[in-house]
Formats: C-alpha cells, structure tokens, sequence
C-alpha cells in the first residue's frame, strides 16, 4: 500500500489544493474586477473545479500497482 | 394553493416517499439485490453533510459574511483527497471490529473504555444538539414563510404555549417518522440500507430544489448572470461583500474555518456514520472522492447570486432569501419546491444524526449502566434483543425533544450558520482522539480521556456559553468584561487573543488543550495490553494479515455462548453465528461442549454489532472463565508480525534468485551435455576420417611388400596412391590443428594491409591448374579501384582458394561455371564466390559451417565419398572471424547456385 502512486498523487494533489485554497495565493486575487466587485469568487470557484477534475483523472485511471 | 394545508399535505406526502424508498432498500437488501452499492449512490448519502444549514445558511452566510460560506465545503474536498487512504483504513477497521459509532471507534481503539464511550457520547448529544435545533428552525421558519408570506416570520413565531409551537410538533412528527424508519429491524447490528437509499434521494431532490431557485432567480428575476453583477456592483453598499474583508477574521479566519470544517465533515457523528458504518464497499471510496466534491460544486455554485439578488430585493432575513424570492414573486409552485429541497435537507441531517446518536445512547450510556445490574444476569428468561430497539426509540425521542428545547430556548439568538459552526467546533473535538488514534500507537485511554474533556471545557466556555449570553441567560459583561471583569479570560479572547473570529479562537484553543493533554498524558501514563493490542490492529489496519488473528484463549461451553447471544441479540441472529462457522446440529442452552476461540470471537463480535465494543467485552467476560484473553501472545504475534514479513518478503527474494541461478545452472548443464556430445562425434569423425587414408596408405603398402609379381605400372600407380593418401593425411592433420588454434584462440595471425583484389587474383591464379582438370571455368569480376583490408595474407588466401575449391566442387556437371566478384558495401570490402550447382537450401545455409556437415550429408544421402574433410569451411569461417569479418552462404545472384561471401573491413591503406 506504501508508496502506491495513486496515494502519492492525492497528498500531492491535496498539498496543491491548499495552496489554492489558502493565503497568500489567495491574496493575489482578492482584487476589483471589471465590474467593481472581487474577483475571488471567480478564482476560489475555478481553482475548486480544477482540483475535483485533477482527483477525478488520478482516482479514475487504473494504479499501476 | 399556499395554504397550511397544501403544504401539509405535500410535506407529509414526501415523508411517506421517503419512507416507502426506505422500505424498498430493505428489502432488497434483505434479498442480497441492494441498491446502496454504487460509488454514486455512496457520495450521494455522504451529502448529507448538506443540510438546511447548506440551503437557507450559506445564502445568509454568504450575503453577510461574502465568501466564508464556501469554505464548510471546501474542507470536506481536502478530507475526501485524503479519503482513499483515510477513511478506507476506518471502514476496514469498523468492519472487521463491528464498530456502530464514532464513539464506539474511539472506545474501541483507546482499548475497549467504557469511560471514552460515555464521554464521546455525551460530548455528541450536547455538541450536536444546537445542530438538531437550526434544522427544526429551517423547518418551522420555512414552512410560517410558505403559509404565511409577507408576514414576518418571527411574528408567526412569537412565544407561544409549546403545545402550539409549531417547531414542538416537526419535533415529534420526526421523532415518530425516524422511529418507524430507522429502528424497524429486529437485529440491530445491521446497517441501515434502506435509510442510506432515502438519505441519497434526498440529496437528489434537495440538489435540483436548490438550483431550480438558483435559476428562477439569475435568468428569470434577472437577464443572466451579467446583469445581476452589473446591478450589484451599481450599490455601493455590496461592492465589498465578495472580498476576503467581508470574511470573519480576515485570513485568519479564513483558514480557522478551513481547518474546521475540514475536522467535522469526519468527525461529526452523523458523518462518520454514513461515511463509515453505511459503507458497502470501501471502493467506493475511491470514485467518491471526486463526485462527492463536484457535488457540493453543484450546490453551491447559486448560492452568490441569490444572495446577491436577495441584497438587491433588501427585504427579509438573509437566511430566508431562497424561499422569499420566489415567494416576492408571486410563484407558487417554485416555493412549494424550495421548501420540500429544504425539508429534503434538514430531515435527511436529524434523521442520520438521530440514528447514529441514539446508537451511541443506547450503547455506550444505557447499556454499560444495565449490564452492572446484577439482576440482568441472573435472569436468563430475560430477552433483552427487544429492549435494544426500546432503548433506541425512547433516545431518539429525547435527542428530538432536546432540540427543540435547545431552539425554544436560545435558538432565536443565532443565524443559522453560527449555529452550525458551534457544532462543527465541538465534533471536531474527537479529531485528535480519531486521526492520531489511527496513525500513532502510543495514545492511551487516559490521555485521550484527557484530551477529550479539556477539549471540550474549553469549546463550552470559548463557544457555548457566549451564546448563552448572547441569548439573555446570561449577563452579557461575561462577553464584554470577562467572568468577574477579568479581562484575560474574556471567553472570545482567551488570554487576550483578541481580533480573531470567534470560531477560529475557540477552534485554535480548544485544540491546544486537546492534542496537548492527549499527548502529554499518554507520554506519561502506561498502555494496559488491551490498550496495546487494540493501538496495533487499528494503525496497522490496512495490512491484510492483522484482523484474523483470534483473541480468545479463555474456556466456556457453547450453551453458555448461546444462550447470551440469544440473550442480547434474539433467535435469529444467534442461529446465524452458530450455523457460519458450519456447525450442523441446532445449538441448545443443554450443549457443554466447550466453544472454540473463534466461536467466542464471532459471538464478541456479533455482540459488539449490537452493544458496542467496552459492553460485549463486559459480557464475554462474565461467562468466559480463565485467562480470557491472551493478549501477551497476540502481541507479540503483531509486533512479530511486520519482522516476519520483513524476512518473509527477503527469503521470497532469495528463493527466486535461488531458482532463477538453478534455472541458468539447468541451461548450463545442457549445453555442456551437448559440447560433450559433439566432442565425442568430433573424435569419432577425426578417427573415421585419419582411418580412411590410413587404411589405403596401409593396404597398398602390404600389396608391394607381400607381391613381388606386381607389374612397374601397378607399382607406381600404387605408390602415387599412397603419396596422395599420406598427403591428404598431412592436410587432414593440418586442418584439425588450424581448428584447435582457432578454437582454442591460439591462432596467431601476421595482420597488414592487403590488396583484396591482388589477393583474389593470386588465390585463382594458384587454382588455375585444378580448375583446368576439372573442366571448370573461373571468371573473376574485380573493381577498378584497389580494395585494400587488412589481414594475414596467407590465410586470408587459404580460405578463398577453399572457397574455390568448393565450388568447383559443386558446379553443374554440364558448362561447370563459377564467378568470383569484388564489391564494396559501406565501409566493407566483399569477396563472393558463386557456383552454378544446385544451391544450398536456406536451413541448411548455416549448417554447411559445422564440422563434418558434409560428411553427414554425403552418409545420409548415397554415401559415396566426400569431396572433402568437411573441415575447410568451419576453419575459414574461424579465421575471417579472427579477421573481425564475416563468412556466409546466401543465395546465389548471378549464376543461381551456392554464393559464400566474405565481408571485410575498408582500411586506408
């Protein structure tokens, strides 16, 4: 079970996911957009979908192992 | 149409759905066709983490606080990355031990405690009471708003007698529909297939309720998204709800909350059930991991414009903005909708949590108490299977009635989200017990006991009781002043931790505390064995071997077993753990034939199903006499367990070097058979061949010594026949040695550059007169250019006029033709010689260079005499190796017969 690479890819995937989902990443896009309100709705809601996509293509595909 | 009785009727309708779906799912389950196993099915029951908290709050939440909502959502998507690892190893556990609950898991892991199954028990019922009490709210309120629009719904609350609360009566109406629903079945160790199905519709129909409002309210209020931001961003007092300002506590809080949500989405009882103990296959983990996010993507990707839309309208609660949109609209249909999506959600949360709380109850607080009375034991007529499900009923009551009282009392004082978040912060309290319990061996009972209750101390004062004085109960100086105006100990900013959001502060330290004790009390307080063997089979769950091992040494009688298990789990369950492990005669109280380990191990198990691990423990005990568990052995057969394996894994590795080295001895074996073989033919042939001659030579010599009468002319011819035998000899004798020099690497060759075209022309030259006598024509087509090799002229001459001589051997009889040609391939010199005989057939290409070939052809075939040793092409092919060339035959090109061709490496000369 040990260094199985589907386990690796998820704590991977996991470290990934905080460092969108946490400061300062998150800073960056605390900004007005086009309209005046923040775009960080946008950002926090694109960056949640790539990393379900991510688990979902790393959970799918068949483990090596 | 919105009349109190239409709602009632459609509310009361999808109850009746629901419980008619649950009864589905029992049945088949019962037929072993369930319809709970699928991964989807799976990821939808864990959305009941979706609750009217999910429906009505996080619009409030969210028109007040921006963001922050989304992050209760988030924390559950890291939980379920990690899922395929961490939730797999506590479904494996749960399964193997029979574990009902979180607080069985933990009672379990920290050695069967009873202590820790009371006080995760107690920290659950009062932790989650606040939660059971916003769902009983979301319903009420809902339902005042759907019968009542536009009147304020606090007014259609206002304080009334409870008989004529409605939030009494959705207590009790729940009360009974989870009675018959879930406490239905006899045996109550099974899981609850038929609920999980009902929870996962729910999910279905509280999904499309929620983005039906959500589209009602972007594409029918307003033309698209675009315009609902751009008349947003047009106030100036919503510019900034979006931004991380409006979260609570800033980055701070933003994490607090992460972290938070992230602990309860596991920790929470109603969670762990659905998540661990409802669990059919723990593959379904796997697909889980992504669609149960893309669900909560799902749900909440509405959430920002109907807040928004409902800033925009500026009437009403935030938390009621899905319902009162539609309603401000003047739809009927739409709210009817929203509100069953919203019943959906709060009834699919008190009905899990309720099971999964009144389990525990029974379990872990009535059970341990009953089992010390004596008089249970002495009456073995008693069967206490039925009071099981008693226990069970009156629970759920109370847990109910509970929430109510909690809603009736100080509900009024909190949204909704507030509400949640204070029952997030007390679940995420069994985190530190669970997470580290399965990870680190060395927590123990006390320290997690520890851990727990300080934990918890700290949750009541930093959260709690603040809301306590928030609602009145209490002077509100507690908050502003601090108890008796000690301004350190201001419970939202312990020890002057000012600035942060409350749930954060009180997460960060009622953590502290917790892991603090747990650890530090376990480094100093010692593991009973129990506590050992339990710390080993729970961190080391996900290796295959552990869970098999049988823990009973101890002795009894399978009539004593039977007839406690009969006791405690009725007729039918008893039957079925007697007849598994294959016993074919009916068991009886009469049998005192001693029970085996396994037996006392399936009857411990079956029992920790139905009470929970510390009670079953307390049973088996009573009626197993000696040393009941030999707990030493299972531990060292554990810590043995990973070294065994260890060497087990290396021998594996040694043994298949072992038969891989056999394997290549094996081959070796056989060809040194073979050379052998071929040794012994290669002398036989040498004999056979040095006889030859050696008999001729010898033959004539006796005919001239032994008849004088011989003619001169006979004389002579003999003698010239026994020259050409002794010179035929030399050569043989020749041959045999150049074969053993080349063989043996011994032949030494004088290398220098050599003309190839020079040398083909000396080589036929030096023929000539053989070829003559043979009638043979030799025709030689050389490049105009020089093509010089490098190689030891003489023997590089050797094996073409061997090659000559070959050929003329094997011509046509008729026109006997052979052509010698040079020509140049990339960086090589070719030498060809090609006859216009018959040709050699493509297998037998590479058999003319073995030894004697020729010789063996020539016997199989008409066994006349060979033209030759059969020695000449094996040496020629030895010396142009030397020569770092190659020789072979191929198919002939110009005159269609045999062609050997010798290639060579260009050299400047």
């Amino acid at each position: 079970m040990k260094g199985s690479p589907t386990r690796s890819r998820l704590v991977g995937l996991t470290l990934l996911a905080l460092v969108l989902f946490l400061p300062p990443i998150l800073l960056l896009f605390d900004r007005p957009g086009s309209l005046g309100l923040s775009i960080l709705p946008v950002y926090v809601f694109s960056a949640w979908l790539v990393i379900i996509l991510l688990a979902a293509w790393v959970l799918e595909r068949k483990d090596e192992n | 149409m919105r009349t109190e009785w239409v709602s009632l009727a459609v509310g009361f309708s999808y109850l009746g759905i629901l419980f008619l779906i649950a009864a589905w799912g029992d049945k088949r389950s019962i037929q072993g066709r369930s319809i709970i196993n699928s991964p989807l099915v799976y990821a939808l029951s864990i959305a009941v983490y979706c609750t009217a908290w999910t429906f009505y709050g996080s619009v409030g939440r969210a028109a007040e606080t921006g963001l922050s909502f989304l992050l209760v959502y988030l924390g559950p998507t890291l939980a379920m990355l990690l899922g395929w690892f961490m939730i797999r190893k506590m479904i494996r556990i749960s399964r193997a031990q029979k574990i009902t609950s979180i607080a069985d898991f933990i009672s379990a892991r920290y050695g069967k405690s009873t202590r820790l199954g009371v006080l995760v028990t107690l920290i659950a019922v009062i932790g989650v009471m606040p939660y059971i009490a916003l769902q009983l709210k979301a319903i009420t309120i809902s339902h005042a708003l759907l019968t009542g629009y536009p009147l304020e719904p606090t007014q259609a609350l206002a304080t009334k007698a409870f008989l004529f609360d409605k939030s009494f009566w959705v207590a009790i109406v729940l009360a009974v529909f989870i009675i018959l629903f879930g406490t239905r079945h006899l045996d109550a160790s099974e899981r609850h297939e038929g609920m999980v199905a009902a929870i996962a519709f729910e999910s279905i129909v509280k999904l499309l309720a929620f983005l039906a409002a959500g589209i009602f309210v972007v594409f029918w209020l307003y033309q698209g998204p675009m315009d609902l931001f751009e008349q947003a961003a047009s106030r100036t007092d919503l510019v900034g709800t979006l931004g991380l300002d409006a979260v609570p506590g800033g980055a701070v809080g933003w994490v607090g909350t992460l972290i938070l949500s992230t602990l309860a989405f596991i920790t929470l009882p109603r969670q762990f059930q659905v998540l661990v103990i409802e669990n059919v296959d723990e593959r379904h983990v796997k697909r889980a991991g992504w669609i149960f996010p893309l669900y909560l993507f799902a749900i909440n990707i509405m959430v920002i414009p109907i807040a928004l839309a409902g800033l925009l309208m500026g009437d009403g609660s935030p938390d009621d903005y899905v319902l009162t949109l539609p309603l401000a609209a003047g739809l009927d249909a739409l709210p009817l909708f929203v509100f069953i999506g919203g019943l959906s959600a709060a009834t699919g949360m008190v009905i899990v949590e309720t099971i999964a709380l009144s389990t525990m109850v029974s379990n872990h607080l009535v059970m341990p108490v009953l089992l010390r009375w004596k008089w249970l034991h002495l009456d073995p007529a008693l069967n206490l299977s039925g009071w099981l499900l008693g226990i069970r009923r009156v629970a759920i009551l109370l847990i109910l009635l509970l929430g109510y009282l909690y809603h009736a009392l100080i509900g009024e004082s909190y949204t909704l989200v507030t509400t949640g978040l204070v029952s997030f912060a007390a679940a995420s309290q069994f985190a530190p017990a669970l997470l580290l319990g399965l990870y680190w061996r060395g927590g123990n009972a006390k320290g997690t006991a520890a851990g727990l209750v300080g934990g918890f101390i700290v949750w009541g004062y930093t959260l709690l009781l603040p809301g306590f004085a928030l609602s009145g109960w209490l002077d509100s100086s507690l908050i502003n002043q601090g108890p008796w105006g000690i301004a350190w100990l201001k419970p939202y900013a312990l020890f002057g931790l000012e600035g942060w959001d409350i749930y954060a502060h009180a997460l960060f330290w009622s953590l502290l505390v917790n892991i603090g004790l747990l650890v530090g009390v376990s480094l100093f307080s010692r593991q009973s064995n129990l506590e050992q063997t339990q710390a080993a089979l729970f961190t080391e769950a996900l290796r295959p071997d552990v869970m098999q091992t049988p823990l009973w040494l101890g002795q009894t009688t399978k009539g004593e077993l039977y007839q406690l298990a009969n006791r405690y789990l009725g007729k039918v369950a008893t039957l079925k753990i007697f007849t598994q492990l294959g016993s074919t005669e009916s068991p009886s109280a009469a049998d005192d034939t001693p029970a085996s380990p396994t037996l006392i191990a399936h009857t411990e198990k079956a029992l920790t199903g139905a009470l929970g691990s510390a009670s079953a423990r307390v049973l088996i005990n009573s009626v197993v006499r000696g040393e009941a568990l030999d707990i030493e052995a299972v531990l060292s057969i554990l810590d043995t367990t990973s070294q065994a394996l260890e060497y087990n894994k290396r021998l594996e590795q040694k043994s298949t070097e072992l038969a891989q080295i056999g394997e290549e001895l094996r081959g070796a074996n056989v060809r040194l058979r073979e050379l052998d073989k071929l040794k012994d033919e290669f002398v036989a042939m040498v004999s056979h061949e040095l006889r030859t001659p050696l008999t001729s030579i010898r033959a004539f010599a006796e005919i001239l010594r032994d008849s004088p009468e011989v003619s001169p002319e006979q004389k002579s011819h003999f003698l010239d026949v026994i020259v050409k035998e002794s010179e035929r000899l030399s050569r043989l004798i020749e041959e045999i040695l150049d074969l053993a020099r080349l063989e043996s690497g011994r032949m030494r060759l004088d290398l220098k550059p050599v003309n190839l075209s020079e040398l083909a022309k000396d080589s036929a030259d030096a023929i000539t007169q053989l070829y003559d006598d043979r009638q043979v024509a030799l025709k030689l087509l050389l490049p105009a250019e020089e093509a010089w090799v490098k190689a030891d002229p003489d023997r590089l001459q050797q094996v073409v006029i061997n090659l000559l001589d070959n050929a003329s051997k094997f011509t046509s009889p008729e026109d006997a033709r052979v052509v010698m040609t040079i020509s140049s391939k990339t960086n090589r010199w070719l030498l060809a010689v090609e006859d216009n005989g018959t040709g050699i057939v493509t297998e037998e290409r590479d058999k003319v260079f073995e030894k004697f070939h020729q010789i063996q052809q020539h016997k199989d075939a008409s066994g006349s005499r060979p033209k030759g040793s059969g020695l000449g092409l094996p040496i020629s092919r030895g010396i142009i190796t030397h020569h770092q060339g190659l020789l072979y035959a191929e198919a002939g090109q110009v005159l269609k017969g045999a062609r050997f061709v010798i290639e060579l490496p260009t050299i400047q000369p």
